[in-house]
């Protein structure tokens, strides 16, 4: 086996048995970069050097016998998480000369593990994006079948991942963002609880919403970057106060059974609209190895669930047009030179230039909403409509422990098929945006393969602050259904 | 037709937003095709319901009033596109 192809499990028990050196691990990933990345297109950033000097430091830290679970394991970041020292672009022209002065609080909590940065990822611009087609950067293609995009907005996250570019990542999920291109691509995804992670030096797109999360190669390793970046953080204000469990520990305590586990079926999720027949076949054979497991099914009732995407998509477009400010010209980024009008006109023509056609189509949609006399009937009606859809959730969770579902409609889709009409694409969001909505966490586990090869993933919802549920069940499940070890062939 | 090509004119403008003459009518027509699915909220009972700005109630965060570290001069002006000795260079504001 090739070293870049291990689970970062793996990779930490040759590192700590020393039958393996961090530079020869970052080594092998930096080759597989080089190897396949003009036909991927996951990163944007790769900067040998700063990857090889961090691994040369984690074999010295490993030499003095002081390893961390991470000491050494090349991850791979979203571009959309401030690296000091290394280029942040947000998939935009705009900040493509960005380099942040500063590290995000989930990186300043990588490099205490110990982690080396593989380098930064592609992503829809400001994440904005189910594809990551609306990357002013490059194109990311779904190592599965090179015609298909790979999901998105951490599209670049989940593809380097499953094409063995680095050995976990770190993606953000705002209206599933980690979880469709996680299920796109083949691989394990989580969105934490809101609150769980600290969203300092995560670029702003939806406050509200977004959430930085782990994509890995399966659930253990989920697990391992969940304790290694949740916790209180005093530099976010919306941070949780409260202790987070060991979810290693959890999952090594998760025994091989689902007894006692209420797992809730909306009804209103049987009759979703052009779901894709392979993957209703896969939920169902999920279904099936759960039951198995004992794992007892009961109805419930998301009522509201037929107003997610368009409460999504007022509060959302809200919320960005207010963080999208900032990108004027005047204290980051590029500017628009030889101006006129003034400083008004700078702004404009910098903006004009800077910012992809889906950002503006989403900044005019919500200061359109924002705007005087329509406020009440799109931000307040949404935010309210947000309530019933928390509420819903809320009574759920009285009757099951975890709500079960698809995680996208269809496999990954052709790339160009969606472009042209945003209302579809929005649309293909249905399962997974009223997590965000609500704030409870999320996490998508492979399931099965469509009969094109194409991965699917399946979708398992719980409570506030109820990870620790959601990776055990998914490990359990992840265990027994014993997928076909299938790797993506990249032709 | 709920929102006209005029009313997206403006609504860029209050962004400091400018829309390529070229692309305007299919972004009009794209903005006014979601705007009119996102009406579907009208059918919704909100009748006596509280809004939600978020997922998770926080209280508000505070901290004690002591001095902690911060960016830098230096550091906050690196990455502007135009500046001198600590500060940004803007086009003339007042005529």
């Amino acid at each position: 086996m090739k070293l870049h192809e291990l689970k970062i499990h793996e990779a930490h028990e040759l590192l700590k048995k020393k039958e393996i050196s961090s530079s020869e691990l970052t080594q092998s990933v930096l080759g597989r970069i080089r190897e396949i990345e003009e036909k991927v297109g996951a990163y944007i950033t790769v900067d040998e050097d700063f990857s090889m000097a961090q691994a040369i430091a984690a074999d010295k830290v490993i030499s003095e016998g002081n390893i961390k679970t991470l000491t050494g394991i090349p991850l791979g970041i979203k571009d959309l998480i401030c690296t000091k020292g290394m280029k942040t672009t947000c998939g935009s022209k705009f900040l493509d000369d960005f380099v942040p002065p500063y590290d995000a609080t989930v990186m300043a909590k990588l490099y205490s593990d110990g982690a080396v940065v593989s380098g930064k990822l592609n992503m829809d611009e400001f994440a904005m994006g189910s594809s990551t087609e609306n990357s002013a950067m490059k194109l990311t293609r779904n190592p599965w079948d090179l015609s298909r995009i790979p999901g998105g907005s951490s599209g670049g996250s989940a593809a380097a991942v499953a094409a063995d570019m680095c050995l976990g990542s770190l993606g953000s999920d705002t209206g599933g963002s980690i979880r469709q291109p996680a299920s796109h691509c083949g691989v394990v995804g989580i969105k934490p609880t809101y609150g769980s992670v600290s969203r300092y030096g995560l670029v702003a797109y939806a406050s509200s919403l977004d959430q930085i999360g782990p994509i890995t190669k399966d659930v253990r390793d989920s697990a391992i970057l969940m304790n290694a970046i949740c916790g209180f953080d005093g530099k976010d204000s919306t941070s949780a106060r409260r202790e987070f469990p060991d979810f290693v520990s959890a999952i090594n305590n998760a025994g091989d059974n689902l007894k006692g586990i209420r797992i809730g079926l909306p009804e209103e999720y049987n009759n979703a609209e052009g779901l894709d027949p392979d993957v209703a076949e896969s939920v169902k054979k999920s279904m099936k190895i759960m039951e198995s497991l004992g794992a007892e099914f009961v109805p419930v009732s998301l009522p509201n669930t037929k107003y997610a995407v368009a409460v999504y998509y007022v509060i959302a477009p809200c919320e960005a047009s207010s963080n999208l400010a900032r990108y004027d010209g005047v204290r980051y980024g590029r500017r628009a030179e030889d101006t006129e009008g003034g400083i008004i006109g700078m702004y404009k023509a910098t903006r004009l230039k800077g910012l992809g056609e889906e950002v503006k189509r989403r900044i005019i949609i919500g200061t359109y909403a924002l705007s005087e006399g329509y406020y009440d009937a799109y931000y307040g009606k949404a935010a309210q409509v947000r309530t019933l859809i928390k509420q819903d959730f809320n009574k759920a969770f009285e009757k099951c422990d975890m709500i079960l579902s698809p995680v996208a409609p269809t496999p990954a889709f052709k790339i160009g098929e969606k472009t042209g009409d945003p209302l579809t694409m929005y649309l293909s969001d249905i399962f997974t945006l009223s997590t965000n909505l609500a704030g409870i966490p999320g996490i998508s586990v492979p399931c099965g393969y469509s009969k094109e090869g194409l991965p699917i993933g399946l979708q398992l919802q719980a409570g506030y602050f109820c990870e620790e549920k959601l990776l055990k069940a998914a490990y359990v499940f992840e265990k027994a259904a014993a997928l076909e070890k299938r790797k993506p062939a990249i032709k | 037709m709920k929102i006209t090509k005029e009313q997206v004119v403006q609504v860029a403008h209050l962004a400091r937003l400018e829309v390529d003459e070229a692309d305007m009518e299919r972004i009009a027509e794209q903005i006014d095709k979601i705007l009119e699915y996102i009406d579907t909220l009208a059918k919704a009972d909100t009748e006596g319901v509280e809004p939600s700005f978020q997922g998770i109630d926080h209280d508000t965060a505070f901290r004690e009033d002591v001095p902690v570290g911060h960016v830098g001069q230096e550091n906050a002006t690196a990455n502007a596109p135009s500046s001198e000795d600590g500060y940004f260079i803007v086009p003339k504001v007042i005529g």
